[in-house]
């Protein structure tokens, strides 16, 4: 009966059924007035579930939007529904209202043109984003085209215990030779996993001759320009831990991996996460972070609304309070989540950024100088390619 | 038609076809029908019968007739037969008293005075809270039949309702349920395979020989 | 007449019943197969169309590593199902009727409500190279200042899934012997054998047995199939490189790309296969192990005193072993809740707090809420039919037959990781909603032949003389039911609610799959955080998802002695 009637609505409103638009922001925040965003994020780490919570419970009193958290244990999930929501005919109504998205997910979407937007940079925080210093308007090497947005900046950097490993290796052969010497002692997260498959890349950036030719597609000369990674990987394969033949499934398993004493050195896309995690008793007091001497990939972590949500409104306004300085000054809260602001501190007005100013960064976080300029993402062709040669080559090494 | 209760060539068959049990009866109102015979005889597939209970593994053909109703197709709780069992199977989540009133009609006047009063003919005033567990053997027998007949049947079953009882109280219980049934009138059969049961009853005695 | 045609209109209505429920159990099943079945002959894409085509196959069939991963399946299932079943039967043979078997009983018993994903990731805690176990015995005895680098949790040889799966199957085997045994008289079939001078475990064997098998047969298989295919262990446990096919298949169907289904259903066809063709594996060998009794009969051995010996001390020390690993995961699992800082090989935290409570106790309230109140609703539901069920065949006065026993078996039969797709590929394709009604409508399917398997017993025992005393008094049977055997029966039937409800709580690829991820429960909650393996928060949803499938258990155990504690008879049954 209800189905019945909002068909017969929506016959009948036709025109009158418009998408919510970013440009009229008054009518988005009176739209989304009682709607409940479903926000599918990844769910394994304690801390980003918190965060949300708590976003949660602000946009809940200042907007009157509830915010359920879909924890995933893959945003892949989340991806395939859209798209499975897509073929189905599901065209509104649709389950997914907001999804925390990277990369190749993104640009899986957005091809397909199963997004809505552009929208990202109509939110009136935009203005307080630092567009030209942050990685925020490409991903992947993929213009984003306001249809995502961002919300946190990431850089890999290396997680170690300063008490069993005084100097830690800096560089792809410094690992490669540490290894050798330290069997046992070193992994990283199994791809497909992000992280791990960033790793691989990371790799790639240090073995590489030419690091300007990832920017573009990976084309004939793929297997000459990746030899040197799985030379790399040949090496230092069987000196990891458990010999290579099981990895850590997440990034935070390395964390508890590096607390057991059973590794010494954890890859990472949060250059806070070392501190929230010793405050969370996940990590040693010696636990500390260093970059590669040749610098580390960056990124930014956005949020995209699918085609078919349910709530754009909503969505919106979420995304759009992920910018404000108050949630990015707590995601940037070193024992909360310890992300890094999208925010350019110039465009901020004189409390807010004092109160970033304010901000111990911990001691285990590097400072924006030394984490350095951080180095373009290749392009996603090289990532998938990467990914589905090391699962033959390793995924399946038993 | 007769009064008391009529079995016209009651005869039971398994369902193969195979002979159990039959019988040719009048049991006038008042008076004790005994039935005797060895376990397997198919003492107990009668009263089933009877009560409307029968295993769907019997047939059964004839005509069962009660004060002139023919029960054949009535349901069980339509008929009016009271019946009770060796075990006198007190229902265990009640109370004494809700036990004894189990059978009174629905809106019966001063149900607990109805109680009561039977609690306390058969010697057990003021037990109408207690717990069925607790009664000794002899009690149970006294409250399952004050539960039989304050539901007011027409006639009254007995499958071996003394073997449980030592040989002093089984005299008693003999009595006290003979004499209420003939105080009643009512029609009463009584299966058994105990000799001086059936000879205390001092009615018609019919013993059942396996078939073939 | 009129309140008679009532009667009957109330039957007839009552024997609606059994077809409900033959519609609720198999109307999932039916549809999660021809979800399966079509897209693996390309005869449905879930993005529309289709055409016959074997390329499903070939699909699946180059993936690296899939022989490795259906091989895992096959191996880890029969060892796992072998051992606890070899086990169960050592215990039982060996020990039934002593002190020391009443004790292991009662450590069993509640080990057999707890969910899956809780034993399982308390069992990956305990024996890790950094785990309890370890920190236990380190460094006073191994010499041990850091963990070794040994591949334990997660070997490629699956060895450690296969303990796990062991030792949460045994309990539910020793359950289901304990009920069958007093139906075949076990007791004076021992009596005569050691009259005859027989030894206890080889009398047992030869007298016991075969008749006990007989009555286990479908539990067996059952305990088979789940072991082949089961996500929830192996996710914790299994191997990763590669994994067993149920999580390639699982794999597969959470992709982005939406082609990925065809093959994922291929391989849950595989997975089909495997599992049938383990069954028909295992009856062959169920008829060369009767074989060997008979002759082993024939040659009028009594059996020597050694083999007795080391036979029931290897039962004993078997079902010790499940009980004490999985309790003992378990209490490590709360003293994760409680740790402040815990490194290796410190057998204790240095500190401890309610931290992590004040942290994810508040959420893990909420989901427990849910979790019970999905539960509840599903076990409910059931509950309905299987007494509809029962009632309708005690007024008929005959038995469910062998197939009906079949049917009942089938959604424990049938790999859960074969039909489940195919029912969310169905469910997409045609566009409905997914959530919290499919996710009930398939815990239903799981639960209901378990509370049925719970409560036929006492309810088929149940004294009808009881009924034809009520009939005399002048109730019918509607008053039969409802003031005397739904009463009386208050206790196992609240025990069947309880089962209901721990096996619709320990649910994870139905929430999973039918529930597109929208429907959070303690079971999906505990495995997501399991990828992240923060043990603070494991051990307490952990707990949260331990203590709501006992939850049920205490209150069916503790209400009926509440409402009757003044009515003795009822205690005891």
């Amino acid at each position: 009966m209800k189905h019945l009637l909002s068909a017969a609505c929506l016959a009948f409103a036709g025109a009158a059924w418009a998408e919510p638009d970013p440009t009229d922001w008054d009518a988005v925040l009176k739209e989304a007035q009682g709607e409940t965003v479903f926000w599918h994020a990844w769910g394994g780490a304690t801390t980003t579930n918190d965060f949300i919570a708590w976003v949660g419970e602000r946009v809940m009193n200042d907007y009157g939007v509830t915010l359920e958290h879909v924890k995933l244990t893959d945003t892949a999930d989340a991806v395939s529904r859209v798209v499975a929501e897509n073929a189905a005919g599901t065209d509104e109504g649709g389950a997914v209202d907001m999804i925390w998205i990277n990369g190749e997910n993104f640009i899986a979407l957005k091809d397909a043109g199963l997004l809505f937007g552009p929208f990202a940079e109509q939110l009136p925080n935009w203005e307080l984003v630092d567009a030209d210093g942050k990685p925020v308007t490409v991903d992947f090497t993929v213009p984003t085209d306001g249809f995502e947005s961002p919300w946190a900046a990431a850089q890999v950097v290396f997680i170690y215990d300063s008490e069993t490993l005084e100097n830690p290796p800096k560089s792809a052969e410094a690992i490669a030779d540490w290894a050798a010497a330290n069997p046992g002692r070193f992994t990283f997260p199994q791809p497909p996993d992000f992280l791990g498959t960033t790793f691989l890349k990371q790799m790639l950036f240090e073995l590489v001759e030419d690091p300007a030719r990832l920017q573009e597609d990976a084309g004939d000369d793929y297997a000459t320009v990746t030899a040197p990674l799985w030379a790399w990987l040949e090496e230092t394969t069987p000196n990891m831990w458990r010999g290579g033949r099981a990895y850590p499934q997440s990034g935070p398993r390395q964390l508890q991996l590096i607390n057991d004493g059973e590794i010494d050195l954890a890859v990472s896309l949060s250059p806070g996460e070392a501190t929230a995690a010793i405050a969370n008793q996940q990590l040693p007091e010696s636990a500390r972070t260093f970059v590669l001497d040749a610098g580390t990939i960056g990124n930014a972590s956005f949020v995209a609304i699918p085609y078919n949500a349910n709530a754009k409104a909503g969505a919106m306004v979420v995304a759009n309070f992920l910018l404000s300085p108050e949630a990015q000054l707590r995601a940037q809260t070193p024992d909360i989540l310890g992300y890094g602001t999208v925010l350019d501190m110039d465009k901020l007005d004189g409390a807010d950024r004092a109160a970033f100013d304010a901000l111990e960064l911990g001691v285990a976080t590097l400072s924006p100088a030394e984490l350095g300029t951080a180095l373009p993402e290749p392009h996603a062709s090289w990532m998938t390619r990467i990914e589905k040669d090391w699962r033959e080559r390793y995924g399946v090494a038993n | 038609m007769a009064d008391g209760l009529i079995l016209d060539a009651v005869d039971i068959r398994h369902r193969d076809g195979r002979g159990l049990v039959s019988l040719n009866t009048g049991i006038a109102p008042g008076t004790i029908v005994s039935v005797m015979g060895p376990s397997g005889v198919g003492k107990s597939t009668i009263l089933a019968a009877i009560t409307g209970t029968l295993p769907p593994e019997f047939r059964f053909s004839g005509q069962i007739s009660l004060n002139g109703r023919v029960l054949n197709s009535l349901a069980p709780e339509r008929r009016r037969v009271g019946i009770l069992f060796q075990d006198h199977l007190l229902f265990p989540h009640l109370s004494v008293g809700q036990n004894v009133g189990f059978g009174l009609p629905r809106g019966t006047d001063h149900r607990r005075g109805r109680v009561a009063d039977a609690l306390a003919e058969i010697g057990l005033e003021g037990f109408a809270a207690r717990d069925p567990a607790t009664l000794s053997g002899g009690q149970r027998a006294r409250v399952a039949l004050m539960r039989t007949l304050l539901a007011e049947p027409e006639a009254l079953l007995l499958d071996e309702p003394f073997s449980r009882l030592d040989a002093e109280l089984r005299g008693k219980m003999r009595e006290l349920v003979f004499d209420r049934a003939r105080g009643r009138q009512l029609p009463v059969l009584l299966v058994t395979h105990d000799v001086a049961d059936a000879e205390a009853a001092g009615g018609k005695i019919i013993r059942l020989a396996p078939t073939s | 007449m009129s309140s008679e045609r009532a009667v009957d209109a109330q039957s007839s209505r009552l024997s609606l019943v059994p077809a409900l429920t033959i519609a609720v159990l198999i109307g999932p099943i039916a549809a999660g197969l021809t979800g399966t079945v079509l897209p693996a002959f390309g005869l449905l894409k879930v993005g529309g169309g289709g055409a016959l085509s074997l390329a499903p196959w070939s699909q699946m069939a180059d993936e690296p590593g899939i022989a490795r991963a259906a091989w895992l399946s096959v191996k880890t299932g029969m060892i796992s199902a072998i051992g606890a079943l070899v086990g169960c039967l050592l215990l039982i043979a060996g020990w039934h009727g002593t002190r020391a078997f009443a004790a292991l009983e009662r450590l069993l018993s509640p080990l057999l409500s707890v969910p899956h994903a809780a034993a399982a990731l308390g069992l990956a805690f305990l024996v890790a190279p950094s785990g309890w176990a370890a920190r236990l015995t380190s460094p006073w005895l191994t010499g041990w200042e850091r963990p070794p680098d040994l591949l334990i949790v997660g070997d490629p040889g699956g060895w450690a899934l296969i303990a796990g799966l062991m030792a949460k199957e045994l309990p539910f085997l020793m359950l289901m012997s304990l009920a069958a045994l007093p139906q075949i008289n076990s007791r004076e079939r021992m009596q005569v054998a050691l009259s005859l001078g027989y030894g206890r475990m080889r009398g047992w064997v030869l007298t016991v047995l075969p008749a006990l098998y007989a009555q286990l047969r479908l539990p067996i298989y059952a305990v088979l199939a789940y072991a082949m295919s089961n996500v929830d262990v192996a996710t914790v446990l299994g191997p990763t490189a590669p994994p067993t096919l149920s999580l390639i298949v699982l794999r597969w169907m959470t992709d982005p790309d939406l082609a990925l289904r065809a093959p994922a259903a291929a391989a849950a066809l595989l997975q089909l296969a495997l599992v049938l063709g383990a069954i028909g594996l295992w009856r062959g060998g169920e008829v060369v192990a009767a074989r060997a009794a008979q002759w082993a009969v024939e040659t009028g051995q009594r059996g020597h005193a050694m083999t007795e010996a080391l036979a029931r001390g290897l039962g004993l020390s078997i079902a010790a072993l499940a009980g004490v690993s999985i309790l003992a995961g378990l209490a490590s699992q709360l003293i994760w809740s409680l740790a402040g800082r815990w490194r290796f090989p410190e057998a204790l935290p240095s500190s401890f707090g309610l931290r992590s409570w004040d942290r994810h106790g508040p959420p893990a309230l909420d989901v427990t809420l849910a979790t019970l109140g999905l539960a509840a609703l599903a076990a409910l539901i059931a509950l309905f039919c299987v007494l509809g069920c029962l009632e309708a065949e005690h007024r008929r006065g005959r038995n469910l037959g062998r197939l009906g026993l079949l049917l009942l078996y089938l959604p424990l039969l049938l790999p859960q990781i074969t039909f489940l797709p195919g029912l969310q590929i169905l469910l997409l394709r045609v566009g409905a909603a997914q959530g919290f009604w499919p996710v009930l409508m398939t815990h239903i399917v799981f639960v209901l032949p378990y509370m049925f398997l719970a409560l036929a017993g006492p309810f088929r025992a149940w004294d009808r003389r009881y009924a034809t005393v009520a009939a005399g008094l002048g109730s019918g049977r509607e008053a039969v039911l409802w003031k005397l055997r739904l009463p009386m029966l208050l206790a196992p039937i609240l025990t069947a609610f309880a089962v209901g409800m721990a096996v619709s709580v320990g649910q994870y690829l139905p929430t999973l799959l039918a529930g597109g991820g929208r429907l959070v429960t303690l079971t999906t909650e505990a495995l997501a955080l399991s990828s992240g393996g923060d043990r603070r928060a494991i051990g307490v949803w952990t707990l949260a998802l331990t203590l709501a499938a006992w939850v049920p258990f205490a209150l069916a155990l503790v209400l009926p002695r509440v409402i009757y504690r003044h009515r003795s008879g009822m205690r005891g049954g």
